[in-house]
């Protein structure tokens, strides 16, 4: 996880259907802490949501082949149970609710040692992708995280 | 005169106003979506979700704008609510079928 370059996730544990598991571990140092908050260092809860929507979005790109690139548009419900710092793992899991025209609803949870933190209903709007190179990047991705059927 | 309005209409209007700033009242069979309730691409997306839930359907929202776009159909066919609310009554009737 590099939280300033917004690599949430490290690896895809399961693609299964309609659900993806993710575990990422949020790093020792980052100059997020420094802000957030001095001498008292917490995950923002807008990159909990970022975490989220990103196990959402490759649930939704290992599902769809890579056919339209998922863009987060709207976080309904969203709650933050604990707090999160450095070094924590981090579990999140994502299952598909509902699947309209152009656009996916997934309920997502993130957990950290089984202690529940935070959770969010998340719509993506699902768009062609605007260039090739935002496609490859994502597959080259893919392969990075071990998105199953892209693993390097 | 105004339009009659239906189970479908007031039910579909009520979800409008939830998710937007649409007035309920200001919601009638001959409001234009976009053009007279001023609905935005966001909003719309929502109140789409909202009536998929509510209707057990899927508004395929993508096939109709292609159709509007490409000249096939006009606009009014799915975006003025009275017949907004007769496409939803044909998609119910279908997966009832």
């Amino acid at each position: 996880m590099r939280l300033e370059y917004f690599q949430m996730i490290d690896r895809v544990v399961s693609l299964d259907g309609d659900a993806i598991v993710v575990e990422s571990r949020v790093p020792e140092a980052s100059p997020v802490f420094e802000g957030h908050f001095p001498g008292h260092p917490l995950v923002p809860g807008v990159l909990l949501v970022e975490t989220m929507a990103q196990a959402s979005g490759w649930l939704i790109l290992g599902r769809n082949n890579f056919a339209r690139m998922p863009f987060l548009m709207t976080v309904k419900e969203a709650k933050f149970r604990s707090f999160v710092g450095p070094d924590a793992p981090l579990d999140v899991s994502a299952r598909i609710s509902h699947e309209g025209s152009g656009y996916t609803v997934t309920e997502a949870r993130l957990t950290s040692g089984g202690k529940r933190i935070a959770e969010a209903e998340i719509l993506l709007r699902t768009m062609d992708f605007p260039n090739p190179e935002l496609e490859a990047a994502m597959r080259a991705t893919a392969a990075r995280i071990g998105l199953p059927g892209y693993a390097a | 005169m105004a339009a009659e309005t239906t189970p479908t209409f007031d039910r579909v209007a009520d979800i409008i106003a939830e998710n937007s700033e649409v007035a309920r009242d200001s919601i009638t069979p001959d409001s234009h979506v976009t053009e007279d309730l001023g609905i935005d691409s966001l909003d719309f997306l929502d109140i789409v979700f909202a009536i998929d839930k509510a209707f057990g359907i899927k508004v395929p929202v993508e096939k109709w704008t292609q159709e509007v776009n490409a000249g096939e159909k006009p606009a009014d066919h799915y975006f003025v609510m009275k017949n907004l609310a007769t496409r939803i009554d044909e998609l119910v009737a279908a997966k009832a079928g």
